[in-house]
């Protein structure tokens, strides 16, 4: 084999037949506002957990939308539910209750 | 849907392709990797089909290159399109034919910019004066050279030695046609078939007796993209996006795939060499790869030229399967010399991928 300093991704495309965005939809009833997230990263910018780990809301509620949902479960409770993402955002979407409910979603599967 | 609803539907997504008198803009990319490819198609345009096509030695890159990756900026692009233009004039030609693909998207980009921003293109002839004299006209007609060969396919494939059919089976050879991004993505109105239903190649290949692949990743990016070529670092972007199309069409079997861009062609070559250096895997039979063609190299095998003369000694993929299976005659001894016979090297053999 010869290296030739680069190397071949994973193909990384999303099959919607397989990814059902259960997460997403149980949130989404549980939190409406999560549909005025525009992924603008603001509440990500000022947030303890992702200066301490590499956190981002930003990145859970696009996760949550493309259905990765492994993902998220291993990335969701680094959150303490401080809040401050919910002063941040600029449109005025309940970060910090879409978070909560995300954590629910992925602890009890079973309530999707 | 009836029929004639059907016809004048597709007739929305043809574009205007001039008769003859071309001025010939050719690539600074296919002159280097693929110099038989560029030739022969100026020599089927003239020999085999008549047409009177101007190939200027004057006129250079279109630096499209550079202006898609951040180097060259839109005035200057705007200002080297213009000076080509006028050489077009000059030369008393109205119908511009492009042969690359980064070039044609270029050309419209600028053409349409200009339509859109008058402003711009006085600005732009204000350019050219101040920095050589010149002045120009905008072509009557802008056409990629695979929509002349897609116009004349049936005269082609009447004149056609061999077709795209399996010599011994009798069954129609599996085409894949991959077409460049910029030909009708940016502009569809501007490519046969629009962005939707680019039908430039598949014509031309059906025409030929070929049978085209309908596979799921048919209309992915071949992954050049320019800054993920030309930055080392991006590279592994580049084969990753080869790699999805190829396993993707893989299954289907195909004897070959046909470019009409550079681009396209290059690396759905390379990437199979490299794939198989670095994972292993190849995509052809017996460990061979799938051929890859551009349209002028494969209307020229039909047509009958030698496959040694158009170049294809120059693919990192060996065509030797391809011929084969279309009955063309050639001779392996001659693979690697130039004109007047003389050797011009024989390339290492790869350790995976199978190369006579």
């Amino acid at each position: 084999m010869i290296e030739f300093g680069y190397s071949i991704q994973s193909n990384r495309q999303i099959d919607f037949d397989r990814n059902t965005r259960q997460v997403y939809k149980y949130i989404r009833r549980k939190e409406p506002s999560i549909d005025w997230c525009m992924s603008c990263g603001t509440c990500a910018s000022g947030c303890t957990a992702g200066y301490a780990s590499d956190f981002s809301l930003r990145r859970m509620i696009l996760l949550a939308r493309r259905g990765e949902e492994k993902e998220i479960r291993d990335g969701i409770f680094r959150c303490r539910l401080c809040g401050k993402c919910l002063n941040a955002c600029p449109r005025g979407v309940n970060t910090r209750n879409i978070i909560y409910w995300m954590q629910q979603a992925v602890k009890n599967t079973q309530t999707l | 849907m009836k029929i004639e609803g059907k016809k004048r539907l597709w007739r929305e997504y043809q574009k205007e392709i001039a008769e003859d008198h071309y001025y010939f803009a050719r690539s600074c990319v296919r002159q280097q990797i693929f110099p038989g490819a560029e030739q022969i198609c100026v020599k089927i345009l003239q020999h085999d089909l008549g047409r009177d096509v101007f190939d200027d030695p004057g006129h250079t890159t279109c630096t499209g290159i550079g202006y898609h990756t951040d180097v060259v900026q839109l005035e200057t692009i705007m200002t080297v399109v213009a000076r080509q233009f006028s050489l077009m004039t000059n030369a008393g030609y109205e119908n511009f034919a492009v042969s690359c693909i980064t070039s044609f998207g270029i050309y419209t980009e600028i053409l349409e910019t200009w339509h859109h921003f008058p402003e711009t293109e006085e600005k732009t002839r204000e350019y050219l004066r101040k920095a050589t004299g010149r002045e120009f006209k905008i072509p009557v007609n802008l056409a990629h050279t695979s929509d002349i060969f897609y116009k004349f396919r049936h005269e082609i494939a009447q004149k056609s030695r061999y077709k795209l059919i399996n010599h011994n089976t009798g069954e129609p050879l599996r085409v894949v046609e991959h077409i460049g991004c910029h030909y009708a993505k940016m502009f569809p109105h501007k490519g046969v078939g629009g962005a939707e239903y680019p039908y430039v190649l598949a014509g031309l290949a059906e025409a030929l007796g070929g049978e085209i692949v309908d596979y799921p990743e048919r209309r992915h990016c071949c992954g050049f993209g320019f800054r993920q070529y030309v930055v080392k670092a991006n590279r592994g972007y580049s084969i990753s996006a080869s790699k999805i199309k190829l396993e993707s069409m893989k299954p289907y079997k195909p004897d070959l795939i046909v470019t009409n861009c550079p681009g396209c062609t290059v690396f759905l070559d390379r990437w199979q060499y490299a794939i198989s250096e670095m994972e292993g895997k190849t995509y052809g039979d017996n460990g061979q790869g799938i051929p890859v063609l551009t349209f002028e190299e494969l209307t020229a095998v039909c047509l009958g030229y030698s496959p040694w003369e158009i170049g294809l000694q120059m693919h990192n993929v060996g065509p030797e399967p391809l011929l084969r299976k279309m009955g063309v005659p050639f001779d392996p001894s001659r693979k690697y010399l130039g004109a007047g016979g003389k050797n011009i090297g024989i390339p290492e053999k790869p350790k995976v991928l199978v190369v006579e």
